[in-house]
């Protein structure tokens, strides 16, 4: 070819005119898509009400609430990385402590010394810190590690939810004293000295009828991050760390008591857990447990009818490529009565893009199995920054689940990065990332900070367009745990943010008038208490929409345990089947809408 | 990024009349080397390790660099070429590149074969085909591109098979000089790094243990169309692409090593091609004279 004959000029011209078109496409594209989204953005409430069909207002200072985060200070080994070690911790899990009817905000501190706040709802579009008053605020004793989440679940079936309270230290147990005070039991249940746990959630693996916890440990157990005896405490890999921390099972015997049964039914891990959620994933009656690992692969236990789980991320295709999973959430994406599950991880332009995952089960699979397909680029629900919380909920009220993605890393100097020293030695050998005195200095920089946030919402037929910007959610905190109630109970999810040393934030929704929606307040009778793991499926207008219970999901969070349906403008629904943890069924013949409904399980 | 056209090892008309063209084909020839390593450590890669998500979009880069390469060289110089040069064009882009999207893959395996055809000085390209687009796509379209960032698992092993057979394939093709002197000065640069930002020399060395610096240092660097002729030169100009890179660390540029060859490489080739013609016009006048 070198030596070939010498082109025509116009031949030549034609090429050289080609190749400049090619080195100008990324750039016309860049600019038209750029500009349709900065214009839209600039459009405010009315316009993002008339095509979305909701709004946020940021309304937690107007709501009482002035909750800011403030982060641990570990070990002065860490001091030249400490930000970005010290990066978690922000967690929020709504309940109604009170049983008064409406949705409280528990929210954990990680300094130590530092104080959590339980905010009770008034009712009136107001918050109040009641955390010292119940004996919840006082939990980062110098000495006993610092909050890293909460998950709410009433383990004695007394009617009050209960909380646990993980922690990157001494996980505790508080009983719920009749929503008036808390005590802590934490010896009682048996739990152990020291987790570093960033997930934790409530579930009846076997359907006893009595709550189980799983507790997924992030650093491993025995290293006190205060008190570090080596600095040898890192993953050992980016991408296939098997260094963490154990996993935990505890078997609810009824009387206050747990047994500790991960091992001897199968849970055996040291992969690095950010968040699990349990599921009945294979319509077979019994909840099995996806967990999102950092530096590695997803794991997926199968439950084998309550004797035992069986780890076939593999099997079921989410074990395979290894990312950085930092939430597990699970959602009726399509509206086809089956649970899709949406893990976050971390994308960085030009220098990251491992995409977040939105795993979708591939039809025609056996009975009792699962595989998925990870659809995220398909759906476009794939670049979300620094992912970390992520919640599904339908914001406007179409009958269609969205999603909701917060982000953000480390924010310090907005001019300069660490991504530069983050890659160097995250693509390091083992020897070599392990040791946290090999990482370079963070000296002030930022590692994927000012994030701007996603929601993402859902046409219905698999496509999601991302609004943040026009619904008014504007904020580029640090994000990390994202849960989602109606905190007024007027038929429209609210979401409460908690930012890595910043600002609780409660993004106030305000739907557009005329779409209909319905809820679910359900209290299991022969199932646990909490109602944890029932599945209820609203079928309105030739649609359906699968929803459940969950004890924890996302990142550090849990939802209101309330199941809410967006109907549009569907004025009636058709019926309601409601599938409980017992495996008993129940099936409400078109209940009233716009309405909120108190259902108890049939004895 | 070629090794296709690389002569090799010297093959006598008497040798190559007595053995059959698909005996030849399959007695790895030096041309095939190159690309049947890289589709060694991609298929083994994403086997052992999910070196790629999909093989949908390696596939595409592939096709792209492939017909495209058909087309231009039809088009500019009525031949057929060989496709190895555009197989590893291909495939480079199917690895390095990370995005999302599909869209890239074929732009970027665009971008780099026509480079090949419309930067062209004295009948010889310039750049690099697949670093010049993938640098090219860094720099304009970041928000949809990285390069490829994963490790060979946290074992020992599969890193050193891929440092052994690369060697073993640059020594075959006549290329393992360039290899050592490019990690040799990336060696000693990250001992002068270290020691003038205070990080560990293992951070600074780290980068290297990785896939994304061995592709590059067996495929990229050692490139015959768009490296210079003589081995001494060749050895200087891959040292001045390390030292390059250096500067870039310096300035914490994530994408140091394709910057680095961007930069130097195309300026060491004009400066070759410029002497070659100064000799080419001084022999026929000397003749004369």
């Amino acid at each position: 070819m070198e030596q070939a004959v010498e082109p025509r000029r116009a031949v030549r011209i034609g090429v050289i005119a080609f190749f400049v078109a090619l080195l100008a496409v990324p750039i016309v594209y860049k600019h038209y898509q750029r500009a349709a989204v900065e214009g839209l953005a600039k459009s405010g409430e009315a316009s993002a009400l008339a095509r979305y069909g909701f709004y946020f207002q940021e309304s937690s200072k107007a709501s009482g609430i002035h909750f800011v985060h403030q982060a641990p200070i570990l070990d002065s080994k860490l001091n030249h990385i400490m930000p970005q070690v010290a990066s978690m911790g922000a967690a929020v899990s709504v309940v109604d402590f009170d049983r008064d009817g409406w949705e409280d905000i528990y929210v954990t501190n990680s300094k130590e010394g530092s104080r959590n706040a339980l905010y009770r709802n008034l009712g009136n579009g107001t918050f109040q810190d009641v955390a010292a008053e119940v004996g919840l605020a006082d939990v980062n004793l110098p000495g006993t590690g610092v909050s890293t989440g909460a998950v709410w679940g009433d383990y004695d079936n007394d009617g009050y939810e209960d909380v646990f309270l993980y922690k990157w230290g001494k996980p505790e147990l508080f009983h719920n004293d009749g929503g008036k005070h808390f005590t802590r039991v934490t010896e009682k249940a048996g739990l152990p000295p020291w987790v570093n746990a960033n997930t934790a959630v409530w579930f009846d693996y076997d359907r006893d009828g009595k709550l189980d916890l799983f507790l997924g440990g992030y650093y491993p157990e025995n290293v006190n991050l205060w008190h570090l005896k080596t600095t040898k405490i890192m993953p050992d890999s980016f991408e296939y760390a098997d260094n963490g921390g154990r996993k935990y099972l505890f078997h609810n015997l009824g009387d206050g008591r747990f047994e500790e049964v991960s091992q001897k039914l199968g849970i055996n891990s040291r992969r690095w857990s950010l968040a699990a959620v349990a599921a009945d994933l294979r319509g077979t009656g019994y909840p099995d447990l996806f967990v999102a690992n950092d530096y590695g692969v997803s794991e997926l236990y199968l439950n084998e009818e309550g004797k035992g789980f069986r780890e076939a991320g593999k099997d079921a295709g989410v074990g395979f490529s290894p990312k950085s999973g930092m939430t597990a959430s699970v959602g009726d994406v399509l509206n086809n009565g089956q649970f899709d599950v949406y893990v976050s991880n971390i994308s960085e332009e030009g220098i990251l893009v491992q995409g977040n995952n939105l795993w979708m089960p591939k039809p025609g699979t056996p009975q009792g199995t699962v595989h998925y397909e990870n659809m995220a680029n398909t759906f476009g629900v794939e670049l979300g920054g620094w992912s970390f919380g992520a919640q599904f909920a339908d914001l406007n009220n179409d009958g269609n689940l969205d999603l909701y993605v917060t982000n953000g890393n480390v924010s310090l100097d907005p001019h300069r990065s660490y991504w530069y020293d983050y890659s160097k030695v995250a693509g390091g050998h083992e020897a070599i990332i392990s040791d946290a005195a090999n990482w370079p200095p963070l000296r002030g920089r930022s590692l994927s900070g000012y994030q701007h946030k996603k929601v993402w919402i859902n046409d219905g037929e698999g496509r999601f367009q991302e609004v943040a910007q026009m619904v008014g959610v504007k904020d580029v905190h640090d994000g990390r745990s994202v849960a989602m109630a109606d905190f007024e109970n007027r038929g429209a999810l609210d979401v409460v943010v908690a930012n890595q040393r910043g600002p609780l934030l409660l993004y106030k929704n305000t739907v557009a008038p005329g779409r209909h929606w319905i809820e679910f307040d359900l209290e299991g009778t022969r199932s646990n208490r909490s109602a944890i793991g029932a599945e209820v499926r609203a079928f309105w207008n030739g649609r359906q929409q699968l929803q459940q219970v969950t004890g924890g999901s996302g990142f550090c969070s849990q939802n209101e345990r309330r199941i809410h349906f967006g109907l549009g403008n569907s004025n009636k629904v058709d019926r309601v089947e409601i599938l409980w943890p017992s495996g008993a069924q129940q099936t409400l013949t078109a209940p009233r809408i716009d309405e909120i409904h108190k259902i108890k399980e049939p004895l | 990024m070629s090794l296709a056209a690389e002569p090799g090892i010297p093959v006598s008309a008497a040798q190559k009349k007595s053995v059959s063209p698909l005996i030849r084909f399959f007695s790895v020839e030096n041309r095939y080397l190159p690309p049947l390593l890289i589709t060694l450590i991609l298929v083994a890669g994403q086997a052992k390790f999910g070196l790629l998500e999909s093989f949908s979009r390696t596939a595409l880069a592939i096709a792209t660099s492939m017909a495209l390469d058909l087309l231009l060289a039809r088009l500019m110089f009525r031949k057929w070429p060989h496709l190895a040069s555009a197989y590893i064009t291909g495939i480079s882009v199917g690895i390095l590149l990370r995005s999302p999207v599909f869209w890239p893959y074929a732009l970027c395996s665009a971008l780099a074969i026509t480079s090949k055809y419309a930067i062209r000085w004295h009948g010889r390209h310039l750049f690099n085909p697949s670093n010049f687009s993938i640098s090219a796509m860094l720099l304009l379209i970041p928000e949809y591109v990285a390069t490829l960032s994963i490790q060979w698992g946290n074992d020992i092993w599969p890193m050193l098979i891929v440092w052994v057979l690369g060697a073993l394939i640059t020594w075959r093709v006549k290329r393992f000089h360039i290899t050592i002197t490019y990690v040799l000065s990336f060696l000693m640069y990250s001992a002068i790094l270290s020691m003038i930002v205070g990080d560990s020399f293992l951070a600074e060395v780290a980068p290297i243990t990785g896939p994304m610096y061995q592709l590059f240092i067996f495929f990229m660097i050692t490139d015959p169309r768009t490296t210079v002729k003589s081995v001494k030169w060749q050895c200087i100009v891959v040292f001045l692409v390390a030292t390059m890179e250096m500067i870039l660390r310096l300035a914490d540029n994530v994408h140091a090593p394709f910057y680095a060859l961007s930069i130097v490489g195309p300026i060491a080739m004009a400066i070759a091609i410029w002497l070659n013609s100064r000799k080419r016009q001084a022999v026929p006048a000397i003749a004369t004279a």
